[in-house]
Protein backbone atom coordinates (compact mmCIF):
# COMPACT_ATOMS: atom_id res chain seq x y z
CA UNK A 1 0.00 0.00 0.00
CA UNK A 2 1.57 3.41 -1.15
CA UNK A 3 1.73 6.35 1.53
CA UNK A 4 0.20 9.18 -0.50
CA UNK A 5 2.62 12.56 0.03
CA UNK A 6 1.35 15.54 -0.16
CA UNK A 7 3.50 18.96 -0.82
CA UNK A 8 2.57 21.84 1.33
CA UNK A 9 4.50 24.72 0.99
CA UNK A 10 7.93 23.90 2.20
CA UNK A 11 6.84 21.19 2.99
CA UNK A 12 6.17 17.09 2.49
CA UNK A 13 3.36 15.61 4.49
CA UNK A 14 3.19 11.44 4.43
CA UNK A 15 0.22 10.24 5.57
CA UNK A 16 0.67 6.92 6.24
CA UNK A 17 -3.43 5.24 5.51
CA UNK A 18 -2.88 1.19 6.71
CA UNK A 19 -0.53 -1.03 7.89
CA UNK A 20 2.51 -1.23 6.13
CA UNK A 21 4.99 -4.25 4.83
CA UNK A 22 8.67 -3.40 5.02
CA UNK A 23 8.75 -3.14 1.32
CA UNK A 24 6.18 0.09 1.64
CA UNK A 25 8.30 1.37 5.07
CA UNK A 26 10.92 1.43 2.22
CA UNK A 27 9.26 3.01 -0.83
CA UNK A 28 8.64 5.62 2.04
CA UNK A 29 11.71 5.89 2.85
CA UNK A 30 12.91 6.44 -0.69
CA UNK A 31 10.10 8.48 -2.18
CA UNK A 32 10.74 11.19 0.97
CA UNK A 33 14.20 11.35 0.18
CA UNK A 34 14.10 11.85 -3.68
CA UNK A 35 11.17 14.66 -2.84
CA UNK A 36 13.20 16.66 -0.24
CA UNK A 37 15.36 17.45 -3.16
CA UNK A 38 12.76 17.61 -6.37
CA UNK A 39 10.70 20.27 -4.02
CA UNK A 40 13.71 21.65 -2.11
CA UNK A 41 11.40 20.69 1.04
CA UNK A 42 12.83 22.39 4.09
CA UNK A 43 10.55 19.82 6.17
CA UNK A 44 8.78 16.47 6.27
CA UNK A 45 6.21 15.49 8.66
CA UNK A 46 5.17 11.38 8.74
CA UNK A 47 1.75 10.88 10.06
CA UNK A 48 1.99 7.65 11.80
CA UNK A 49 -1.66 7.98 13.84
CA UNK A 50 -3.49 4.79 12.19
CA UNK A 51 0.12 2.42 12.64
CA UNK A 52 -1.07 0.03 15.73
CA UNK A 53 2.17 -1.63 15.11
CA UNK A 54 5.79 0.02 15.34
CA UNK A 55 7.90 -2.74 15.96
CA UNK A 56 11.70 -2.74 15.47
CA UNK A 57 12.08 -2.46 11.52
CA UNK A 58 9.02 0.45 11.20
CA UNK A 59 11.27 1.91 14.20
CA UNK A 60 14.41 1.46 12.01
CA UNK A 61 12.91 2.61 8.47
CA UNK A 62 11.52 6.05 10.23
CA UNK A 63 14.77 6.85 11.98
CA UNK A 64 16.61 6.26 8.71
CA UNK A 65 13.89 8.62 6.72
CA UNK A 66 14.77 11.40 9.60
CA UNK A 67 18.63 11.16 9.21
CA UNK A 68 18.43 11.03 5.41
CA UNK A 69 16.21 14.06 4.87
CA UNK A 70 18.68 15.61 7.30
CA UNK A 71 21.16 15.16 5.33
CA UNK A 72 19.12 16.52 2.50
CA UNK A 73 18.87 19.70 4.19
CA UNK A 74 15.61 19.13 5.40
CA UNK A 75 13.59 18.46 8.93
CA UNK A 76 11.68 15.10 9.56
CA UNK A 77 9.35 15.07 12.72
CA UNK A 78 7.07 12.14 13.19
CA UNK A 79 3.79 12.83 14.71
CA UNK A 80 0.75 10.73 16.39
CA UNK A 81 2.73 7.88 17.88
CA UNK A 82 -0.24 5.98 19.90
CA UNK A 83 0.06 5.73 23.67
CA UNK A 84 -0.65 2.06 23.30
CA UNK A 85 2.30 2.20 20.36
CA UNK A 86 4.77 4.35 22.79
CA UNK A 87 4.24 1.88 25.37
CA UNK A 88 5.05 -1.16 23.29
CA UNK A 89 7.92 0.74 21.94
CA UNK A 90 9.92 1.62 24.62
CA UNK A 91 8.75 -2.67 25.90
CA UNK A 92 10.99 -3.46 22.83
CA UNK A 93 13.55 -1.48 23.62
CA UNK A 94 12.89 1.34 20.63
CA UNK A 95 13.34 4.89 21.20
CA UNK A 96 13.86 6.85 17.96
CA UNK A 97 16.92 8.69 19.76
CA UNK A 98 17.68 11.26 17.98
CA UNK A 99 14.86 11.73 16.02
CA UNK A 100 11.80 14.48 16.36
CA UNK A 101 8.08 13.85 17.69
CA UNK A 102 5.24 15.41 17.78
CA UNK A 103 1.68 14.89 19.41
CA UNK A 104 -0.15 15.36 16.00
CA UNK A 105 0.01 16.86 12.55
CA UNK A 106 -0.92 20.06 13.98
CA UNK A 107 2.01 20.24 16.46
CA UNK A 108 4.25 18.64 13.79
CA UNK A 109 3.90 21.65 11.68
CA UNK A 110 4.10 24.15 14.43
CA UNK A 111 7.05 22.56 14.92
CA UNK A 112 8.68 23.12 11.76
CA UNK A 113 7.54 26.64 11.69
CA UNK A 114 9.99 26.98 14.29
CA UNK A 115 12.53 25.11 13.16
CA UNK A 116 12.98 26.12 9.35
CA UNK A 117 12.03 29.60 9.85
CA UNK A 118 14.86 30.49 12.50
CA UNK A 119 17.33 31.74 10.19
CA UNK A 120 14.97 33.87 8.56
CA UNK A 121 14.10 35.55 11.66
CA UNK A 122 17.53 35.80 12.57
CA UNK A 123 18.17 37.86 8.90
CA UNK A 124 15.14 39.75 9.26
CA UNK B 1 -11.64 -22.10 19.85
CA UNK B 2 -9.29 -23.42 17.44
CA UNK B 3 -5.64 -22.74 17.03
CA UNK B 4 -5.24 -20.34 13.80
CA UNK B 5 -2.28 -20.47 11.78
CA UNK B 6 -0.12 -18.35 8.89
CA UNK B 7 2.84 -19.54 6.98
CA UNK B 8 5.48 -16.91 7.19
CA UNK B 9 7.66 -16.98 4.13
CA UNK B 10 7.89 -13.20 3.00
CA UNK B 11 7.40 -9.82 4.81
CA UNK B 12 3.73 -9.18 3.74
CA UNK B 13 3.28 -12.28 5.77
CA UNK B 14 4.61 -10.28 9.01
CA UNK B 15 1.70 -7.97 8.55
CA UNK B 16 -1.05 -11.00 8.71
CA UNK B 17 0.27 -12.78 11.42
CA UNK B 18 -0.04 -10.00 13.62
CA UNK B 19 -3.07 -8.87 12.49
CA UNK B 20 -4.55 -12.62 13.00
CA UNK B 21 -2.51 -12.43 17.03
CA UNK B 22 -4.55 -9.20 17.07
CA UNK B 23 -8.19 -10.18 16.39
CA UNK B 24 -7.80 -13.20 18.65
CA UNK B 25 -6.52 -11.22 21.53
CA UNK B 26 -9.42 -9.04 20.84
CA UNK B 27 -12.20 -11.49 21.16
CA UNK B 28 -10.75 -12.63 24.05
CA UNK B 29 -11.09 -9.38 25.31
CA UNK B 30 -7.45 -7.84 26.12
CA UNK B 31 -7.00 -4.37 26.45
CA UNK B 32 -5.99 -1.72 23.87
CA UNK B 33 -2.31 -1.63 25.47
CA UNK B 34 -1.96 -5.43 25.84
CA UNK B 35 -3.38 -5.90 22.32
CA UNK B 36 -0.80 -3.69 20.79
CA UNK B 37 1.99 -5.75 22.83
CA UNK B 38 0.70 -8.99 21.63
CA UNK B 39 0.82 -7.82 17.73
CA UNK B 40 4.13 -6.45 18.18
CA UNK B 41 5.93 -9.48 19.84
CA UNK B 42 4.25 -11.29 16.95
CA UNK B 43 5.61 -8.95 14.24
CA UNK B 44 9.36 -9.09 15.61
CA UNK B 45 9.11 -13.27 15.99
CA UNK B 46 7.67 -13.47 12.35
CA UNK B 47 10.65 -10.99 11.36
CA UNK B 48 12.66 -13.91 12.82
CA UNK B 49 11.33 -16.24 10.56
CA UNK B 50 11.45 -14.64 7.43
CA UNK B 51 15.08 -12.80 7.90
CA UNK B 52 16.81 -16.71 9.49
CA UNK B 53 14.61 -19.21 8.51
CA UNK B 54 13.27 -18.31 5.17
CA UNK B 55 9.85 -20.33 5.83
CA UNK B 56 8.04 -21.16 9.13
CA UNK B 57 4.36 -20.97 10.77
CA UNK B 58 3.18 -18.74 13.41
CA UNK B 59 0.27 -20.37 15.57
CA UNK B 60 -2.08 -18.49 17.81
CA UNK B 61 -4.07 -20.13 20.05
CA UNK B 62 -6.59 -19.96 23.04
CA UNK B 63 -4.58 -20.57 26.59
CA UNK B 64 -6.34 -21.44 29.94
CA UNK B 65 -4.53 -22.90 33.09
CA UNK B 66 -7.47 -23.56 34.76
CA UNK B 67 -7.77 -20.04 36.42
CA UNK B 68 -7.42 -17.41 33.73
CA UNK B 69 -7.17 -17.15 29.79
CA UNK B 70 -4.47 -15.46 27.64
CA UNK B 71 -3.39 -16.07 24.07
CA UNK B 72 -0.53 -18.14 23.13
CA UNK B 73 1.51 -17.70 20.42
CA UNK B 74 3.87 -20.59 18.94
CA UNK B 75 6.69 -19.43 16.33
CA UNK B 76 8.25 -22.67 14.70
CA UNK B 77 10.81 -23.00 12.01
CA UNK B 78 13.00 -25.31 10.32
CA UNK B 79 15.68 -22.73 10.14
CA UNK B 80 19.53 -22.85 10.70
CA UNK B 81 18.69 -22.80 14.38
CA UNK B 82 20.37 -20.59 17.42
CA UNK B 83 23.89 -21.88 18.50
CA UNK B 84 23.88 -19.96 21.53
CA UNK B 85 20.63 -19.15 22.72
CA UNK B 86 21.99 -17.42 26.01
CA UNK B 87 23.68 -14.97 23.98
CA UNK B 88 20.97 -14.32 21.68
CA UNK B 89 18.64 -13.33 25.15
CA UNK B 90 21.09 -10.80 25.70
CA UNK B 91 20.06 -7.47 25.79
CA UNK B 92 20.89 -5.56 22.48
CA UNK B 93 22.14 -8.56 20.70
CA UNK B 94 21.44 -9.19 17.22
CA UNK B 95 23.48 -10.95 14.82
CA UNK B 96 21.45 -9.69 11.52
CA UNK B 97 20.06 -5.65 10.29
CA UNK B 98 16.57 -7.08 10.24
CA UNK B 99 16.45 -8.69 13.59
CA UNK B 100 17.02 -5.11 15.45
CA UNK B 101 16.37 -5.66 19.10
CA UNK B 102 14.97 -9.05 18.70
CA UNK B 103 14.26 -11.44 21.53
CA UNK B 104 14.94 -10.12 24.94
CA UNK B 105 12.69 -6.64 23.68
CA UNK B 106 10.10 -9.84 23.12
CA UNK B 107 10.14 -11.50 25.93
CA UNK B 108 9.45 -8.31 27.88
CA UNK B 109 6.16 -7.76 25.79
CA UNK B 110 5.43 -10.55 27.40
CA UNK B 111 4.48 -13.07 30.30
CA UNK B 112 6.19 -16.05 29.41
CA UNK B 113 8.26 -16.69 27.13
CA UNK B 114 9.98 -19.99 25.79
CA UNK B 115 12.36 -20.83 22.98
CA UNK B 116 14.60 -24.17 22.05
CA UNK B 117 16.37 -24.34 19.25
CA UNK B 118 18.20 -27.06 17.60
CA UNK B 119 21.22 -26.23 15.25
CA UNK B 120 20.41 -27.11 11.52
CA UNK B 121 16.62 -28.25 12.37
CA UNK B 122 15.03 -25.21 13.41
CA UNK B 123 13.84 -22.86 16.26
CA UNK B 124 10.75 -23.09 18.41
CA UNK B 125 9.06 -19.95 20.33
CA UNK B 126 6.25 -20.16 23.07
CA UNK B 127 5.21 -17.00 24.39
CA UNK B 128 1.95 -16.66 26.58
CA UNK B 129 0.32 -12.97 27.77
CA UNK B 130 -2.19 -13.49 30.08
CA UNK B 131 -5.50 -11.98 30.77
CA UNK B 132 -5.07 -9.90 33.68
Amino acid sequence: MEVPILKQGDYLIASIQSALTDADLLRLRDELAERVGRFRSRGVIVDVTVLDVMDSFASRTLSAIAHMTKLRGAETVIVGIQPEVAFAMVQLGLTLAGVETALDLEEGLAFLERKTKRAGNRAG
Amino acid sequence: MPDERVTVRTESDIVVARQLGRALASRLGFSATDLTLVATAISEVARNIVAYAKSGEIVVSLADDGSRQGIRIMANDEGPGIRDIAQAMQPGYSSSDSLGLGLPGTRRMMDEFQISSDVGKGTRITMTKWKP
